[in-house]
């Protein structure tokens, strides 16, 4: 069964309808990118994988998002939960002020219930190694997160979701922020993360989506276009204003 | 090449800095003159008596204002009990979950109290609690959390608003609800901010003579419980200085001086802090 199934999503921004219809799924240990111009929705549309769109003022949806054969807006879910199985990383890189590189990563687990020091130790070591950023810091875990640099702040981020071992790993521009070098190393750990997580990664550059991705959905006007496998979707476009944009004659 | 400026431009440059230079200056000076005077005045009237005992009568030798710092103490220490809990509670709420028409009406009402003149909060809560209860210390330290809550609630909320909405998205993104977001990384993130403001607070208020004259009163002697009339440095400094004997007025320099110490201190106190890392 697949990992993610979304249907029929419309999203909302008070009278703003930001997402149309919206139907796509996703397999376990894929990489989808959502790409489209500015405005279009995917930024809305993982929002509404974690049930994220909703803390928004004037932000709510219809329609059926399914995560491992479960309906996240059936009611009576709580949000809350959902959150805590659906890892997110952001635009910018985001580690908690006041926390150490250590505590940063270790949120989660004590959320989860993880009180032993060596199994937190443990953990966390884990999903530092797994966020490719184990050997630069392991010497400075109690500094403060906010000490590292931008690339190194993203990776911290992305080791906080990972220490939870959530299936899916949303991630909305993560390199947007970053310089190239920085940029290369997340897209390698994404390559990785595939063998554990299913990621969705929001992306404003075609040729990284085309890098990384094994399947691409392109957003526009709140409308999903075209979704498909990502060498289709970037050779043979079936949709003519995929073609338009991947080749950059739009607008 | 390039022109060379114009002796009128570089004139004109001169003269404007200047300007605005010399109203720096006198921006400062009265804080100069104020410090200078206090101090030259005051420090010949504290000694050691003057922190340990109570005053004497006009004409007598010795006496000291410790009835004065301690009931201010008291009274600041009931202040900030009420004031800052019930102020960063109204903050957090106005930053954090406050949208739409009530929280804006809130708002507003906050910032009008924030400017109601102090005397007006004292007549208040003359009118709610001393017409009951009678001149207590309570009844001081409630007007002074009156004045210290707003400042507290819009220190707050500025303070917290300062803290980026992906931030707490990142929260929220873990699992966290909303309440531990703002318990677990809103507020540690911005402590020495938040502590800051409630210091200027105690500052603000730590001097304020107005409304401690229509709740606590003032008295020549310690009180006995919290529910008699209280002395307090500013109404003590107010009845000294309009007494018209010598040495009672060198006592009220004596009390000034200790009360513009204690300011000083807490802004000193406050900016360390804030330069100071908390990790």
């Amino acid at each position: 069964m697949e990992l993610i199934a979304v249907k029929n999503l419309s999203a909302w921004f008070g009278e703003f309808q930001a997402l149309k219809n919206i139907s796509l799924v996703a397999e376990r240990h894929e990489v989808v990118a959502l790409i489209g111009p500015s405005g279009c929705g995917k930024s809305t549309f993982v929002r509404c994988l974690n049930r994220l769109h909703e803390e928004v003022p004037g932000g709510h949806l219809q329609g059926e998002v399914w995560l491992d054969g479960q309906n996240i807006y059936a009611p009576g879910v709580d949000p809350v939960n959902v959150r805590r199985g659906v890892g997110m990383v952001f635009q910018k890189p985001n580690p908690f002020p006041g926390m150490s590189i250590f505590e940063n990563v270790s949120v989660g687990l004590r959320l989860a219930g993880i009180s032993k020091r060596a199994v937190l130790a443990e953990k966390v070591e884990q999903a530092l190694r797994q966020a490719v950023l184990w050997d630069e810091v392991k010497d400075v875990l109690k500094r403060p997160g906010t000490s590292l640099s931008g690339g190194q702040q993203q990776r911290l981020c992305i080791a906080r979701a990972l220490a939870v071992e959530p299936p899916v790993i949303l991630m909305d521009e993560p390199t947007s922020a970053l310089d190239p070098i920085s940029t290369a190393k997340i897209e390698e750990l994404i390559q990785e993360l595939k063998e554990r997580v299913t990621v969705v990664i929001v992306t404003h550059n075609m040729q990284q989506a085309a890098r990384i991705s094994d399947r691409t959905a392109f957003f526009l006007l709140g409308e999903l276009v075209e979704y498909g496998k990502t060498d289709q979707v970037f050779t043979q476009p079936q949709d003519e204003r995929t073609e338009r944009y991947i080749t950059g004659r739009f607008g | 090449m390039f022109e060379r400026i114009s002796l009128r431009r570089r004139l004109v440059n001169q003269l404007m800095l200047g300007l605005l230079f010399a109203g720096a200056i006198l921006a400062a000076v009265p804080f100069f003159f104020i410090s200078w005077y206090v101090l030259q005045k005051g420090l010949g009237a504290l000694s050691v008596e003057f922190f340990t005992q109570t005053p004497v009568g006009p004409g007598q030798q010795g006496g000291g204002m410790a009835n004065a710092i301690v009931g201010s103490s008291i009274m600041l220490t009931l202040a900030s009990l009420l004031g800052i809990p019930w102020g960063m509670a109204a903050g957090i709420y106005l930053s954090e979950y406050g949208r739409g028409k009530t929280a804006q009406t809130l708002r507003f009402a906050v910032d009008l109290l924030t400017s109601v003149p102090s005397i007006v909060v004292g007549i208040f809560i003359y009118g709610v609690i001393v017409i009951h209860f009678g001149f207590s210390a309570y009844a001081g330290g409630a007007a002074l959390a009156v004045i210290m809550i707003p400042i507290v609630a819009r220190s707050t909320e500025e303070i917290l608003k300062l803290t980026p909405q992906h931030i707490r998205e990142a929260g929220l993104g873990l699992g966290l609800p909303r309440w531990r977001v703002i318990l677990r990384i809103v507020l540690p993130g911005s402590r020495a901010a938040l502590l800051t403001g409630v210091m200027l607070a105690l500052a603000r208020v730590a001097g304020e003579t107005a409304p401690l004259l229509f709740t606590a009163l003032g008295n020549q002697f310690f009180s006995h419980s919290l529910s008699e009339p209280t002395s307090s440095l500013p109404v003590q400094i107010y009845n000294f200085a309009k007494s018209g004997y010598p040495d009672m007025e060198a006592m009220a320099w004596g009390g000034a001086l200790v009360l513009v110490l204690f300011v000083f201190i807490i802004n000193l106190v406050t900016r360390a802090l804030m330069g100071m890392r908390w990790n």
